[in-house]
């Protein structure tokens, strides 16, 4: 059994950008073990640009902005195993793995970083009518095919769902040659970024169906069509009458990330049923003491740029718990998501808190002049305006140590949305 | 006079923003939060340009090579950009920000390569 400091699952954006803090606060015992043959995760098939914003104050495409912490992990010489895959995480941090070159494989971890992304919603979760046929595809399953493979998977294309990846691949389908006929959403708003909305279906006049859905499937052995109907925007029920027909050979479902935390719940993590991640407090350390979760494993972020700012925050906090420098067992005060609020992250805040932290969420729905605010038990601290809050951009709010001082017999901190009317 | 509604794209704030024209005569322009939603703005009235990404074949693999152009390209090129593109063929090895192809359309922008490809 081989002893490893920092061990991290994933060399997606998470584990690179938590391997590099980990060695930058002076970690030189860290592995990285990578499931693919490659480093990079996600970011390897999203060829489109707008990645690196907020970290390189530049656009760049999802390949350079990897190739950035890629590079930076070489030049530290920090230890990769690619093409392996952990089938197994105990509570006392024994990592199991399978690998053609070194066969099954056993670690003893001091720390754990859970940095293994997050999947699409498969077809199944949908309950679609109709027959299993040929053509349809997740969003991101087709985009390894067009980026990665050279693969085209169809000419004339609906896509259900308006998640970015959904979005992304209306663009590059239009790009090659294919016809991208309508995106189609359940909802009354778009889960996916305006600017997507706007660059990717706007620009190349692909019609935007909000209030759809796909009730029906046509074709045996291949796609042939699908059938779209309105749906009523209250009870989301397909409203009779209203169906069209679509003659179209790809039917790509861009309808949401689930977290892949099969290796989390193996370890004993308690998970939370808002984010399907696993609950965290401020230093990103789950319910299981030395295990940390970053990324798209702990909840399902919109940019990179914000997984690698909170996976670098795990890195660092998983050396300090290998030094014994992270505060043990302390005190600490539950996040609950109030009006409005989905998903906040970290679950847990301590009472201790020494610097100042971020809280992220979702907005439930779209809110318009509204602010957030946070509550420290009954008493309001803090207040954000927004001209403007959608589920598909995540709401980042400072949270400051002096917040705990103004109500210190607190047993709970709230965050809200309050619209103003 | 005309009203145009425009959604800023130069951050993940997405300000809408709200432009009179007068024929091609901006006569006011509303809703921005920075100078980038302005400038964007003012360019999404006149010459709106658009980065390019696309994929290149590589000889000897199905794998494509994905690329991009350096800067931003005026929109109504972006299907000439991609048609000369679809014309190359590149050979390995290929590394990241080097130009695959000088002055596309003759645009004076390059389109360079986004991936290490040994």
């Amino acid at each position: 059994m081989r002893n490893i400091d920092v061990l991290i699952i994933g060399g997606g954006p998470a584990g690179l950008a938590a391997a590099i803090s980990a060695y930058e606060a002076g970690c030189r015992n860290i592995l990285i073990l990578e499931r693919e043959e490659n480093l990079g995760g996600i970011l390897k098939q999203c060829i489109h640009n707008g990645f690196g914003l907020h970290t390189f104050k530049e656009e760049l495409t999802g390949p350079e902005y990897a190739q950035r912490y890629i590079d930076k992990v070489l030049e530290y010489g920090i230890p990769t195993q690619c093409d392996t895959m952990v089938i197994d995480v105990t509570p006392d941090k024994i990592v199991t793995a399978v690998s053609r070159g070194a066969g099954l494989e056993h670690f003893q971890a001091k720390s754990i970083i859970l940095a293994m992304g997050c999947r699409e919603r498969p077809r199944g979760s949908l309950g679609t009518p109709g027959w299993r046929c040929a053509g349809i595809y997740t969003a991101g399953t087709a985009q390894k095919f067009v980026n990665l493979k050279g693969i085209m998977p169809g000419k004339r294309v609906v896509i259900l769902g308006s998640g970015d990846i959904g979005l992304i691949m209306a663009r590059r389908m239009t790009f090659m040659g294919a016809k991208v006929l309508a995106c189609v959403e359940l909802m009354s708003f778009s889960a996916g970024l305006k600017r997507n909305i706007v660059q990717c279906l706007d620009d190349y006049d692909i019609p935007l169906l909000l209030n759809h859905t796909v009730v029906d499937i046509a074709g045996r052995e291949h796609l042939e069509g699908v059938t779209v109907a309105e749906v009523d925007s209250k009870t989301l029920k397909p409203i009779p009458g209203t169906e069209q027909y679509y003659e179209c050979d790809t039917l790509l479902l861009s309808v949401g990330l689930i977290p892949e935390n099969e290796l989390t719940t193996m370890a004993g993590v308690k998970i939370s049923p808002a984010t399907n991640g696993a609950e965290v407090d401020e230093s990103l350390q789950t319910s299981v003491e030395g295990i940390f979760s970053c990324g798209n494993v702990l909840h399902v972020h919109d940019l990179v740029d914000f997984v690698s700012e909170e996976s670098a925050k795990a890195g660092e906090n998983a050396y300090k718990y290998v030094q014994g420098k992270l505060p043990e067992n302390e005190e600490t005060l539950e996040v609950i998501n109030g009006f409005g609020v989905s998903g906040a992250v970290p679950q847990h805040i301590s009472k201790k808190l020494g610097e100042p932290i971020t809280i992220m969420f979702r907005p439930r729905g779209v809110y318009k002049d509204a602010r957030v605010c946070i509550d420290v038990g009954d008493a309001q601290v803090a207040a954000k305006k927004s001209r403007i809050l959608t589920p598909g951009e995540m709401v980042t709010l400072k949270f400051d140590p002096e917040y705990l001082q103004k109500n210190t017999n607190a047993d709970k901190i709230t965050v809200r949305v309050e619209v103003q009317q | 006079m005309m009203k145009k509604e425009i959604t800023c794209i130069g951050c993940p704030m997405g300000c809408r923003i709200t432009a009179e024209l007068d024929g091609d005569k901006i006569i006011s322009i509303e809703g921005y939060t920075c100078n980038i939603g302005k400038k964007y703005a003012q360019e999404e009235l006149t010459v709106p340009t658009r980065m390019v990404t696309a994929l290149i074949k590589v000889e000897g693999t199905h794998q494509p090579l994905s690329v991009k152009t350096s800067r931003p390209i005026e929109k109504s090129k972006i299907f000439d950009c991609l048609k000369e593109i679809s014309q190359h063929t590149v050979v390995r090895p290929i590394h990241i920000g080097e130009v695959i192809i000088k002055n596309v359309c003759g645009t004076s922008v390059d389109i360079v390569a986004t991936k290490e490809l040994i």
